[in-house]
Protein backbone atom coordinates (compact mmCIF):
# COMPACT_ATOMS: atom_id res chain seq x y z
CA UNK A 1 0.00 0.00 0.00
CA UNK A 2 3.21 2.42 0.46
CA UNK A 3 3.16 4.73 -2.95
CA UNK A 4 -0.41 5.00 -2.54
CA UNK A 5 -3.23 7.61 -0.93
CA UNK A 6 -6.56 6.27 0.31
CA UNK A 7 -9.63 8.92 -0.44
CA UNK A 8 -12.58 8.61 0.93
CA UNK A 9 -15.99 10.60 0.84
CA UNK A 10 -18.74 9.58 3.03
CA UNK A 11 -22.77 9.76 3.13
CA UNK A 12 -24.40 9.40 6.36
CA UNK A 13 -27.44 8.76 7.04
CA UNK A 14 -28.92 10.10 10.24
CA UNK A 15 -33.10 8.86 11.31
CA UNK A 16 -33.81 12.31 13.06
CA UNK A 17 -35.48 12.32 16.25
CA UNK A 18 -39.06 13.64 15.52
CA UNK A 19 -42.63 12.19 17.12
CA UNK A 20 -43.66 11.47 13.24
CA UNK A 21 -42.82 10.57 9.93
CA UNK A 22 -41.50 13.28 7.48
CA UNK A 23 -45.12 13.16 5.28
CA UNK A 24 -47.58 11.41 7.58
CA UNK A 25 -48.68 10.96 11.34
CA UNK A 26 -47.51 7.84 11.91
CA UNK A 27 -44.94 7.25 15.09
CA UNK A 28 -41.39 7.46 14.63
CA UNK A 29 -40.49 4.43 16.64
CA UNK A 30 -38.02 1.52 16.68
CA UNK A 31 -38.71 -1.62 17.43
CA UNK A 32 -42.64 -2.13 17.25
CA UNK A 33 -44.30 -4.94 15.44
CA UNK A 34 -43.82 -5.25 12.29
CA UNK A 35 -46.29 -3.08 10.43
CA UNK A 36 -48.77 -1.64 13.32
CA UNK A 37 -46.95 1.97 12.47
CA UNK A 38 -48.21 2.76 8.56
CA UNK A 39 -51.22 4.17 7.20
CA UNK A 40 -52.70 5.35 3.70
CA UNK A 41 -49.94 7.92 3.17
CA UNK A 42 -46.50 5.72 3.90
CA UNK A 43 -48.03 2.82 2.24
CA UNK A 44 -48.71 4.47 -0.94
CA UNK A 45 -52.20 3.46 -1.30
CA UNK A 46 -54.30 5.45 -3.64
CA UNK A 47 -55.12 8.81 -2.92
CA UNK A 48 -52.86 9.61 0.16
CA UNK A 49 -51.01 12.97 -0.24
CA UNK A 50 -47.98 14.04 1.68
CA UNK A 51 -47.64 16.82 4.75
CA UNK A 52 -44.14 17.90 5.56
CA UNK A 53 -43.01 17.77 9.42
CA UNK A 54 -42.55 21.05 10.50
CA UNK A 55 -39.85 19.88 13.29
CA UNK A 56 -38.35 17.31 10.78
CA UNK A 57 -37.12 20.50 8.99
CA UNK A 58 -36.17 22.76 11.73
CA UNK A 59 -33.86 19.48 12.50
CA UNK A 60 -32.34 18.93 9.39
CA UNK A 61 -31.64 22.99 9.19
CA UNK A 62 -30.33 22.42 12.82
CA UNK A 63 -27.95 19.63 11.13
CA UNK A 64 -27.34 22.94 8.60
CA UNK A 65 -25.88 25.04 11.28
CA UNK A 66 -24.02 22.28 13.34
CA UNK A 67 -22.15 22.06 10.36
CA UNK A 68 -22.03 25.63 8.88
CA UNK A 69 -24.30 24.77 5.95
CA UNK A 70 -25.83 27.12 3.71
CA UNK A 71 -29.23 26.68 4.45
CA UNK A 72 -31.15 27.22 1.21
CA UNK A 73 -34.74 27.63 -0.13
CA UNK A 74 -34.96 23.73 -1.31
CA UNK A 75 -37.87 21.42 -3.03
CA UNK A 76 -38.80 17.48 -3.40
CA UNK A 77 -38.44 15.11 -6.09
CA UNK A 78 -39.44 11.73 -7.01
CA UNK A 79 -36.33 9.48 -7.19
CA UNK A 80 -38.10 6.35 -9.18
CA UNK A 81 -36.82 2.79 -8.86
CA UNK A 82 -38.91 -0.80 -8.20
CA UNK A 83 -37.93 -2.36 -5.08
CA UNK A 84 -40.86 -3.80 -3.17
CA UNK A 85 -38.90 -1.85 0.70
CA UNK A 86 -41.03 1.76 -0.96
CA UNK A 87 -44.24 0.76 -1.79
CA UNK A 88 -44.61 3.85 -3.82
CA UNK A 89 -41.99 2.85 -5.97
CA UNK A 90 -40.22 6.05 -5.72
CA UNK A 91 -38.86 7.72 -2.89
CA UNK A 92 -38.95 11.56 -1.28
CA UNK A 93 -35.62 13.06 -1.36
CA UNK A 94 -34.21 16.37 -2.10
CA UNK A 95 -31.72 16.27 -5.23
CA UNK A 96 -30.79 19.46 -7.07
CA UNK A 97 -32.05 21.65 -4.55
CA UNK A 98 -30.73 20.16 -1.02
CA UNK A 99 -32.01 22.34 1.95
CA UNK A 100 -28.09 22.80 3.13
CA UNK A 101 -25.51 23.51 0.92
CA UNK A 102 -21.46 23.59 2.02
CA UNK A 103 -20.21 23.36 5.16
CA UNK A 104 -17.73 21.48 7.39
CA UNK A 105 -16.88 19.80 10.23
CA UNK A 106 -13.41 19.93 12.02
CA UNK A 107 -12.10 16.70 13.87
CA UNK A 108 -10.68 15.96 17.21
CA UNK A 109 -6.93 15.84 15.35
CA UNK A 110 -7.60 19.12 13.87
CA UNK A 111 -8.46 18.15 10.11
CA UNK A 112 -11.08 19.94 8.77
CA UNK A 113 -13.85 17.83 6.59
CA UNK A 114 -15.50 20.07 4.35
CA UNK A 115 -19.39 19.07 3.88
CA UNK A 116 -21.01 18.79 0.27
CA UNK A 117 -24.44 18.76 1.32
CA UNK A 118 -27.15 17.60 3.98
CA UNK A 119 -30.72 16.90 2.65
CA UNK A 120 -34.21 15.46 3.65
CA UNK A 121 -35.64 12.66 2.62
CA UNK A 122 -37.76 9.37 3.94
CA UNK A 123 -35.98 6.11 5.13
CA UNK A 124 -37.46 3.16 3.49
CA UNK A 125 -39.18 0.12 4.46
CA UNK A 126 -37.28 -2.96 6.19
CA UNK A 127 -37.01 -5.98 3.79
CA UNK A 128 -35.92 -9.31 5.61
CA UNK A 129 -34.84 -12.00 2.81
CA UNK A 130 -35.53 -15.71 3.09
CA UNK A 131 -34.02 -18.43 1.86
CA UNK A 132 -30.60 -18.87 -0.45
CA UNK A 133 -28.59 -18.42 2.87
CA UNK A 134 -29.92 -14.99 2.98
CA UNK A 135 -27.64 -12.59 0.54
CA UNK A 136 -30.00 -10.58 -1.49
CA UNK A 137 -29.28 -12.68 -4.78
CA UNK A 138 -30.54 -16.02 -3.83
CA UNK A 139 -33.41 -15.02 -2.11
CA UNK A 140 -36.41 -16.77 -2.45
CA UNK A 141 -38.71 -14.38 -1.10
CA UNK A 142 -38.81 -11.29 1.46
CA UNK A 143 -40.62 -10.12 3.74
CA UNK A 144 -41.21 -6.27 4.20
CA UNK A 145 -41.88 -4.12 7.11
CA UNK A 146 -43.33 -0.62 6.48
CA UNK A 147 -42.65 0.95 10.00
CA UNK A 148 -39.29 2.85 9.07
CA UNK A 149 -41.00 3.62 5.25
CA UNK A 150 -41.16 7.36 5.65
CA UNK A 151 -38.87 8.08 8.86
CA UNK A 152 -37.27 11.62 8.37
CA UNK A 153 -33.87 11.29 7.18
CA UNK A 154 -30.84 13.64 6.75
CA UNK A 155 -28.19 12.64 4.26
CA UNK A 156 -24.91 14.72 4.81
CA UNK A 157 -22.52 14.02 1.92
CA UNK A 158 -19.03 14.83 2.62
CA UNK A 159 -16.23 15.82 0.30
CA UNK A 160 -13.37 13.60 -0.27
CA UNK A 161 -11.62 15.12 1.67
CA UNK A 162 -11.47 12.20 4.19
CA UNK A 163 -7.87 10.07 3.90
CA UNK A 164 -7.98 6.27 5.04
CA UNK A 165 -10.01 4.02 7.60
CA UNK A 166 -9.00 5.79 10.84
CA UNK A 167 -10.02 8.99 10.10
CA UNK A 168 -13.47 7.96 8.31
CA UNK A 169 -13.69 6.32 11.59
CA UNK A 170 -12.74 9.39 13.48
CA UNK A 171 -14.86 11.49 11.27
CA UNK A 172 -17.98 9.33 11.67
CA UNK A 173 -17.77 9.48 15.32
CA UNK A 174 -17.67 13.61 15.63
CA UNK A 175 -20.39 13.55 13.48
CA UNK A 176 -22.37 11.85 15.42
CA UNK A 177 -21.16 13.15 18.78
CA UNK A 178 -22.28 16.47 17.22
CA UNK A 179 -26.14 14.92 16.12
CA UNK A 180 -26.26 13.26 19.33
CA UNK A 181 -25.47 16.88 21.32
CA UNK A 182 -28.00 18.55 19.28
CA UNK A 183 -30.47 16.26 19.73
CA UNK A 184 -30.96 15.79 15.96
CA UNK A 185 -31.03 11.87 16.30
CA UNK A 186 -30.19 8.81 18.79
CA UNK A 187 -27.24 8.01 16.72
CA UNK A 188 -27.15 4.46 16.95
CA UNK A 189 -25.27 2.68 14.44
CA UNK A 190 -26.57 -0.84 15.89
CA UNK A 191 -29.93 0.07 15.22
CA UNK A 192 -29.71 1.29 11.99
CA UNK A 193 -30.69 5.42 13.48
CA UNK A 194 -26.73 6.18 11.87
CA UNK A 195 -26.38 4.51 8.64
CA UNK A 196 -22.95 4.76 6.56
CA UNK A 197 -22.12 4.32 2.56
CA UNK A 198 -18.11 5.16 1.94
CA UNK A 199 -17.03 6.16 -1.20
CA UNK A 200 -13.63 4.87 -1.86
CA UNK A 201 -11.29 5.47 -4.01
CA UNK A 202 -7.11 5.34 -4.15
CA UNK A 203 -4.61 7.33 -6.28
CA UNK A 204 -0.67 7.29 -6.61
CA UNK A 205 0.99 9.85 -3.50
CA UNK A 206 1.20 13.33 -4.93
CA UNK A 207 -1.29 12.90 -7.73
CA UNK A 208 -4.12 15.58 -7.65
CA UNK A 209 -6.89 13.70 -9.80
CA UNK A 210 -9.16 11.42 -7.90
CA UNK A 211 -9.01 7.60 -8.98
CA UNK A 212 -12.16 5.86 -9.67
CA UNK A 213 -14.56 5.27 -6.74
CA UNK A 214 -16.20 2.24 -5.72
CA UNK A 215 -19.44 2.77 -3.28
CA UNK A 216 -19.16 0.57 -0.29
CA UNK A 217 -22.68 -0.45 1.75
CA UNK A 218 -23.66 -2.04 4.56
CA UNK A 219 -21.45 -0.75 7.02
CA UNK A 220 -23.16 -0.72 10.30
CA UNK A 221 -20.52 -0.09 13.06
CA UNK A 222 -17.52 1.79 13.34
CA UNK A 223 -15.34 -1.33 12.69
CA UNK A 224 -17.07 -2.56 10.10
CA UNK A 225 -16.43 1.17 7.88
CA UNK A 226 -12.98 0.92 9.18
CA UNK A 227 -12.22 -2.63 7.77
CA UNK A 228 -14.07 -2.17 4.80
CA UNK A 229 -12.53 0.78 4.00
CA UNK A 230 -9.15 -0.95 4.17
CA UNK A 231 -9.96 -3.98 2.34
CA UNK A 232 -11.59 -2.27 -0.73
CA UNK A 233 -8.97 0.23 -1.00
CA UNK A 234 -6.17 -2.96 -0.55
CA UNK A 235 -8.39 -4.61 -3.02
CA UNK A 236 -8.04 -1.28 -5.69
CA UNK A 237 -4.65 -1.20 -5.14
CA UNK A 238 -3.54 -4.57 -6.18
CA UNK A 239 -5.96 -4.41 -9.29
CA UNK A 240 -4.28 -0.97 -10.77
CA UNK A 241 -0.96 -2.51 -9.75
CA UNK A 242 -1.52 -5.59 -11.88
CA UNK A 243 -2.33 -2.62 -14.67
CA UNK A 244 -6.11 -3.71 -13.96
CA UNK A 245 -8.60 -1.05 -14.01
CA UNK A 246 -11.17 0.19 -11.33
CA UNK A 247 -14.88 0.21 -12.39
CA UNK A 248 -16.93 1.74 -11.01
CA UNK A 249 -20.03 0.22 -9.18
CA UNK A 250 -21.76 -0.66 -5.85
CA UNK A 251 -19.74 -2.91 -3.39
CA UNK A 252 -21.65 -5.17 -0.21
CA UNK A 253 -19.29 -5.27 2.85
CA UNK A 254 -19.64 -9.19 4.32
CA UNK A 255 -18.49 -8.17 7.98
CA UNK A 256 -17.91 -12.19 8.40
CA UNK A 257 -16.16 -13.19 5.08
CA UNK A 258 -14.18 -9.38 5.80
CA UNK A 259 -13.83 -8.60 1.78
CA UNK A 260 -16.07 -6.67 -0.29
CA UNK A 261 -18.43 -7.97 -3.72
CA UNK A 262 -19.78 -6.05 -6.42
CA UNK A 263 -23.84 -5.88 -5.58
CA UNK A 264 -25.73 -4.81 -9.22
CA UNK A 265 -26.55 -7.04 -11.35
CA UNK A 266 -25.20 -5.25 -14.98
CA UNK A 267 -28.79 -4.73 -16.05
CA UNK A 268 -29.49 -2.16 -13.02
CA UNK A 269 -29.39 0.97 -13.86
CA UNK A 270 -28.73 4.55 -12.16
CA UNK A 271 -31.52 6.08 -13.95
CA UNK A 272 -33.91 7.41 -11.49
CA UNK A 273 -35.90 9.43 -13.12
CA UNK A 274 -36.00 12.30 -11.05
CA UNK A 275 -38.63 14.70 -11.59
CA UNK A 276 -40.23 17.31 -8.95
CA UNK A 277 -42.60 16.20 -6.61
CA UNK A 278 -45.85 17.72 -7.45
CA UNK A 279 -47.60 16.72 -4.17
CA UNK A 280 -45.07 19.31 -2.14
CA UNK A 281 -44.60 22.84 -2.49
CA UNK A 282 -41.53 24.95 -2.05
CA UNK A 283 -39.55 24.85 1.22
CA UNK A 284 -38.06 27.94 2.54
CA UNK A 285 -36.03 29.01 5.56
CA UNK A 286 -38.17 31.96 7.06
CA UNK A 287 -37.04 33.56 10.42
CA UNK A 288 -39.22 30.99 12.67
CA UNK A 289 -38.10 27.85 10.96
CA UNK A 290 -33.99 29.43 11.29
CA UNK A 291 -34.87 30.76 14.80
CA UNK A 292 -36.51 26.95 15.87
CA UNK A 293 -33.77 25.32 14.33
CA UNK A 294 -31.36 26.91 16.03
CA UNK A 295 -32.91 27.14 19.66
CA UNK A 296 -30.77 26.25 22.77
CA UNK A 297 -28.03 25.01 20.17
CA UNK A 298 -25.34 23.40 22.51
CA UNK A 299 -21.77 23.87 22.25
CA UNK A 300 -20.52 21.68 19.64
CA UNK A 301 -17.53 19.17 20.55
CA UNK A 302 -15.03 21.26 18.87
CA UNK A 303 -16.06 24.22 21.10
CA UNK A 304 -16.28 22.05 23.93
CA UNK A 305 -12.87 20.63 23.14
CA UNK A 306 -11.51 24.26 22.81
CA UNK A 307 -13.19 25.41 26.11
CA UNK A 308 -11.08 22.59 27.54
CA UNK A 309 -7.62 23.60 25.84
CA UNK A 310 -8.50 26.91 27.05
CA UNK A 311 -8.55 26.37 30.30
CA UNK A 312 -5.70 23.62 30.79
CA UNK A 313 -3.62 26.42 28.62
CA UNK A 314 -4.30 29.96 29.37
CA UNK A 315 -3.50 32.34 26.96
CA UNK A 316 -3.21 30.21 23.97
CA UNK A 317 -0.31 27.98 25.21
CA UNK A 318 0.47 24.10 24.29
CA UNK A 319 -1.73 21.65 26.19
CA UNK A 320 0.44 19.18 28.37
CA UNK A 321 1.57 15.89 26.62
CA UNK A 322 -1.52 13.45 27.37
CA UNK A 323 -3.83 16.14 27.47
CA UNK A 324 -5.29 16.08 24.26
CA UNK A 325 -6.44 12.44 24.33
CA UNK A 326 -7.88 13.08 27.16
CA UNK A 327 -9.66 16.10 25.95
CA UNK A 328 -11.74 14.06 23.06
CA UNK A 329 -12.02 11.36 25.53
CA UNK A 330 -14.00 13.57 27.96
CA UNK A 331 -15.78 15.63 25.56
CA UNK A 332 -17.03 12.40 23.41
CA UNK A 333 -18.11 10.96 26.95
CA UNK A 334 -19.89 13.92 27.35
CA UNK A 335 -17.77 14.59 30.94
CA UNK A 336 -16.44 17.50 29.62
CA UNK A 337 -19.05 20.04 32.07
CA UNK A 338 -17.53 18.01 35.55
CA UNK A 339 -13.83 18.90 34.43
CA UNK A 340 -15.22 23.08 33.35
CA UNK A 341 -17.37 22.85 36.75
CA UNK A 342 -14.11 21.82 38.87
CA UNK A 343 -11.90 24.32 37.33
CA UNK A 344 -14.92 26.93 38.13
CA UNK A 345 -15.13 26.09 41.89
CA UNK A 346 -11.20 26.84 41.72
CA UNK A 347 -9.59 22.90 41.42
CA UNK A 348 -6.93 21.54 39.96
CA UNK A 349 -7.78 22.02 35.95
CA UNK A 350 -5.25 19.07 34.89
CA UNK A 351 -6.08 16.71 38.16
CA UNK A 352 -9.92 16.82 36.86
CA UNK A 353 -9.26 16.01 33.61
CA UNK A 354 -7.28 13.24 34.47
CA UNK A 355 -9.76 11.89 36.59
CA UNK A 356 -12.87 12.98 34.44
CA UNK A 357 -10.60 10.73 31.61
CA UNK A 358 -9.57 8.12 33.81
CA UNK A 359 -11.83 7.32 36.23
CA UNK A 360 -15.21 8.92 35.24
CA UNK A 361 -15.03 7.60 31.37
CA UNK A 362 -14.67 4.17 33.02
CA UNK A 363 -19.10 4.64 33.99
CA UNK A 364 -20.05 7.41 31.76
CA UNK A 365 -23.36 7.23 32.12
CA UNK A 366 -23.65 7.27 35.90
CA UNK A 367 -20.50 9.95 35.99
CA UNK A 368 -23.09 12.29 34.00
CA UNK A 369 -24.96 12.21 36.83
CA UNK A 370 -22.85 13.11 39.02
CA UNK A 371 -22.89 16.45 41.21
CA UNK A 372 -20.12 19.31 39.95
CA UNK A 373 -19.86 20.52 43.33
CA UNK A 374 -18.72 16.93 45.06
CA UNK A 375 -16.43 16.54 41.92
CA UNK A 376 -14.77 19.73 42.65
CA UNK A 377 -14.56 19.59 45.74
CA UNK A 378 -13.10 16.08 45.89
CA UNK A 379 -10.03 16.94 43.49
CA UNK A 380 -9.68 19.90 45.97
CA UNK A 381 -9.11 17.38 48.50
CA UNK A 382 -6.81 15.34 46.28
CA UNK A 383 -4.62 18.47 44.93
CA UNK A 384 -4.36 19.70 48.47
CA UNK A 385 -3.36 16.09 49.78
CA UNK A 386 -5.78 15.39 51.89
CA UNK A 387 -6.41 12.65 49.68
CA UNK A 388 -3.76 9.59 47.79
CA UNK A 389 -4.50 9.41 44.52
CA UNK A 390 -5.65 5.54 45.17
CA UNK A 391 -7.53 6.85 47.72
CA UNK A 392 -9.21 9.95 45.42
CA UNK A 393 -10.28 7.62 42.89
CA UNK A 394 -12.06 5.09 45.22
CA UNK A 395 -14.14 8.05 46.52
CA UNK A 396 -14.89 9.00 43.16
CA UNK A 397 -16.11 5.79 41.97
CA UNK A 398 -18.16 5.80 45.12
CA UNK A 399 -19.73 8.85 44.52
CA UNK A 400 -20.52 8.03 40.73
CA UNK A 401 -22.36 4.54 42.36
CA UNK A 402 -24.13 6.54 45.03
CA UNK A 403 -23.74 10.87 44.85
CA UNK A 404 -22.80 12.18 48.54
CA UNK A 405 -20.24 14.31 49.63
CA UNK A 406 -17.06 13.33 49.17
CA UNK A 407 -15.82 14.33 53.09
CA UNK A 408 -18.12 12.37 53.97
CA UNK A 409 -17.65 9.48 51.73
CA UNK A 410 -13.45 9.47 52.49
CA UNK A 411 -14.42 9.01 55.89
CA UNK A 412 -16.65 6.35 56.01
CA UNK A 413 -14.00 4.48 53.77
CA UNK A 414 -11.70 5.16 56.45
CA UNK A 415 -9.45 7.63 54.24
CA UNK A 416 -9.75 11.05 56.48
CA UNK A 417 -7.43 10.28 59.34
CA UNK A 418 -6.11 14.07 59.52
CA UNK A 419 -9.33 15.84 60.89
CA UNK A 420 -9.03 18.68 62.66
CA UNK A 421 -7.76 16.94 65.74
CA UNK A 422 -5.38 14.67 64.05
CA UNK A 423 -4.22 18.24 61.85
CA UNK A 424 -4.06 20.06 65.28
CA UNK A 425 -1.53 17.20 67.10
CA UNK A 426 0.13 17.00 64.03
CA UNK A 427 0.88 20.64 64.55
CA UNK A 428 1.79 20.68 68.17
CA UNK A 429 4.26 17.64 67.62
CA UNK A 430 6.37 19.68 64.93
CA UNK A 431 6.03 22.74 66.96
CA UNK A 432 7.57 20.53 69.71
CA UNK A 433 10.13 19.29 67.75
CA UNK A 434 11.50 22.42 66.83
CA UNK A 435 11.33 25.21 69.07
CA UNK A 436 13.82 26.93 67.76
CA UNK A 437 12.14 27.45 64.39
CA UNK A 438 8.97 28.15 66.10
CA UNK A 439 10.43 31.16 68.34
CA UNK A 440 11.60 32.78 64.82
CA UNK A 441 8.26 32.63 63.42
CA UNK A 442 6.54 33.74 66.37
CA UNK A 443 9.09 36.20 66.63
CA UNK A 444 8.04 37.79 63.12
CA UNK A 445 10.52 35.57 60.13
CA UNK A 446 7.51 34.85 58.07
CA UNK A 447 9.71 32.37 56.06
CA UNK A 448 9.84 29.49 59.11
CA UNK A 449 5.82 29.60 57.97
CA UNK A 450 6.96 27.31 54.94
CA UNK A 451 9.74 25.20 56.98
CA UNK A 452 6.93 24.39 59.50
CA UNK A 453 4.29 24.02 57.24
CA UNK A 454 7.08 21.43 55.55
CA UNK A 455 7.13 19.20 58.51
CA UNK A 456 3.67 19.25 59.02
CA UNK A 457 3.57 17.62 55.31
CA UNK A 458 5.96 15.44 55.80
CA UNK A 459 5.24 13.96 59.12
CA UNK A 460 1.27 13.41 58.14
CA UNK A 461 2.19 11.50 54.76
CA UNK A 462 0.98 14.45 52.61
CA UNK A 463 -2.30 14.13 53.09
CA UNK A 464 -2.64 17.47 55.07
CA UNK A 465 -4.34 19.88 53.34
CA UNK A 466 -1.73 23.21 53.64
CA UNK A 467 -4.34 26.09 53.99
CA UNK A 468 -5.48 24.46 56.56
CA UNK A 469 -2.39 23.95 58.27
CA UNK A 470 -1.18 27.56 57.17
CA UNK A 471 -4.30 29.06 59.08
CA UNK A 472 -3.54 26.64 62.24
CA UNK A 473 0.56 28.02 62.36
CA UNK A 474 -0.93 31.55 62.35
CA UNK A 475 -3.93 31.17 65.08
CA UNK A 476 -1.31 29.82 67.14
CA UNK A 477 1.05 32.46 66.59
CA UNK A 478 -1.87 34.80 67.94
CA UNK A 479 -2.71 32.70 70.90
CA UNK A 480 1.15 32.10 72.06
CA UNK A 481 3.36 34.79 74.13
CA UNK A 482 5.41 37.16 72.15
CA UNK A 483 8.49 36.98 73.94
CA UNK A 484 11.48 34.04 73.29
CA UNK A 485 11.88 31.21 75.28
CA UNK A 486 8.30 31.25 77.19
CA UNK A 487 6.90 29.27 75.04
CA UNK A 488 4.14 26.80 76.34
CA UNK B 1 -37.24 15.35 -30.92
CA UNK B 2 -36.88 11.20 -32.20
CA UNK B 3 -36.88 8.60 -29.46
CA UNK B 4 -34.84 5.03 -30.58
CA UNK B 5 -35.80 1.82 -30.28
CA UNK B 6 -33.03 1.13 -27.80
CA UNK B 7 -34.30 4.47 -25.71
CA UNK B 8 -38.19 3.33 -25.64
CA UNK B 9 -36.34 -0.22 -24.49
CA UNK B 10 -34.38 1.45 -21.67
CA UNK B 11 -37.38 3.02 -20.38
CA UNK B 12 -39.53 0.16 -20.86
CA UNK B 13 -36.88 -1.63 -18.71
CA UNK B 14 -36.81 0.60 -16.09
CA UNK B 15 -40.60 0.61 -15.48
CA UNK B 16 -40.35 -3.27 -15.65
CA UNK B 17 -42.09 -3.33 -19.28
CA UNK B 18 -40.97 -6.31 -21.52
CA UNK B 19 -41.49 -5.21 -24.95
CA UNK B 20 -41.32 -6.49 -28.47
CA UNK B 21 -40.03 -5.42 -31.24
CA UNK B 22 -43.41 -4.33 -32.82
CA UNK B 23 -44.43 -2.59 -29.35
CA UNK B 24 -41.27 -0.73 -29.23
CA UNK B 25 -41.58 0.49 -32.86
CA UNK B 26 -45.14 1.40 -32.24
CA UNK B 27 -44.39 2.84 -28.63
CA UNK B 28 -41.57 4.98 -30.49
CA UNK B 29 -43.50 6.70 -32.77
CA UNK B 30 -46.41 7.78 -30.42
CA UNK B 31 -43.75 9.12 -27.23
CA UNK B 32 -41.75 10.93 -30.04
CA UNK B 33 -45.42 12.37 -30.97
CA UNK B 34 -45.93 13.87 -27.70
CA UNK B 35 -42.44 14.73 -27.12
CA UNK B 36 -42.08 17.19 -30.18
CA UNK B 37 -46.07 18.41 -29.19
CA UNK B 38 -44.68 19.36 -25.79
CA UNK B 39 -40.99 20.70 -27.30
CA UNK B 40 -43.50 23.16 -28.97
CA UNK B 41 -43.12 25.28 -25.83
CA UNK B 42 -39.35 25.53 -26.19
CA UNK B 43 -40.12 28.34 -28.53
CA UNK B 44 -41.17 30.57 -26.52
CA UNK B 45 -38.60 33.56 -25.40
CA UNK B 46 -38.88 33.02 -21.87
CA UNK B 47 -35.74 34.89 -20.65
CA UNK B 48 -37.18 37.33 -18.83
CA UNK B 49 -39.15 34.65 -16.42
CA UNK B 50 -38.10 33.19 -12.98
CA UNK B 51 -37.93 30.00 -13.06
CA UNK B 52 -41.06 28.42 -11.62
CA UNK B 53 -40.59 25.06 -8.93
CA UNK B 54 -44.80 24.15 -8.88
CA UNK B 55 -47.02 25.89 -10.00
CA UNK B 56 -49.08 27.04 -6.97
CA UNK B 57 -46.98 28.92 -5.17
CA UNK B 58 -47.44 28.11 -2.06
CA UNK B 59 -44.45 27.73 0.33
CA UNK B 60 -43.95 26.22 3.70
CA UNK B 61 -46.82 23.94 3.77
CA UNK B 62 -46.00 21.91 7.04
CA UNK B 63 -47.86 20.17 10.10
CA UNK B 64 -47.05 20.05 13.35
CA UNK B 65 -44.90 17.16 14.32
CA UNK B 66 -48.24 15.34 16.43
CA UNK B 67 -49.12 11.52 15.99
CA UNK B 68 -52.23 10.33 14.41
CA UNK B 69 -53.69 6.81 14.34
CA UNK B 70 -52.48 4.26 12.13
CA UNK B 71 -54.31 1.28 10.64
CA UNK B 72 -54.61 -1.49 11.76
CA UNK B 73 -52.36 -4.23 10.70
CA UNK B 74 -54.97 -6.77 9.66
CA UNK B 75 -56.71 -4.36 7.75
CA UNK B 76 -53.27 -3.58 5.60
CA UNK B 77 -51.98 -6.62 5.25
CA UNK B 78 -55.79 -7.45 4.76
CA UNK B 79 -54.88 -5.68 0.92
CA UNK B 80 -51.37 -7.85 0.27
CA UNK B 81 -51.59 -10.17 -2.12
CA UNK B 82 -49.57 -12.14 0.27
CA UNK B 83 -48.79 -11.73 4.08
CA UNK B 84 -46.16 -14.06 6.47
CA UNK B 85 -45.03 -13.36 10.10
CA UNK B 86 -47.20 -9.70 9.82
CA UNK B 87 -45.10 -8.38 6.81
CA UNK B 88 -46.02 -8.32 3.51
CA UNK B 89 -44.63 -11.29 1.64
CA UNK B 90 -42.95 -10.47 -1.72
CA UNK B 91 -41.31 -12.64 -4.81
CA UNK B 92 -37.53 -13.10 -4.47
CA UNK B 93 -35.55 -9.96 -5.49
CA UNK B 94 -32.92 -9.30 -7.96
CA UNK B 95 -30.18 -7.36 -7.12
CA UNK B 96 -31.89 -4.29 -7.90
CA UNK B 97 -31.69 -2.88 -4.81
CA UNK B 98 -31.66 1.25 -4.92
ZN1 LIG C 1 -47.92 6.82 7.77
Amino acid sequence: MSGWEVVVGLEVHAELSTATKLFCGCPNRFGAEPNTLVCPVCLGLPGSLPVLNRRAVELAMRIGKALHCDIRPSRFHRKNYFYPDMPKDYQISQYDEPVNVGGYLDLPGGRRIGIERAHLEEDTGKTTHLGGGGRIHGAERALVDYNRAGVPLVEIVSRPDIRGAEEARAYVAELRDVLVATGVSDGRMEEGSLRVDANVSVRREGTGELGTRCEVKNLNSLRSLGRAIEHEAARQVALLEAGGEVVQETRHWNEDEGRTSSMRSKEESHDYRYFAEPDLVALVPDEQLLEAAGAGMPLLPAERRLRLAELLAPRGGDVPAGAADQIVTVVSLGLDDLVVAAAAAGADVRLALARAANEAARAPEAARGLDPAAFAALVRMEAAGRLSATQSKSVLSELIEHGGDPAEVAGRLGFEGLGDDALEAAVEAVVAAHPEEWDRFVGGEEKLAQFLLGQVMRSTGGRADGKAVAALLAKRRQGAPAEPGSRR
Amino acid sequence: MRLSAAEVAHVGRLARLELSEEELDCFAGQLSAILEHVETMGRLDVSGVAPLSHPAELRNVLRADEPRPCLAREDVLAAAPAAEDGRFAVPRVLGEEP
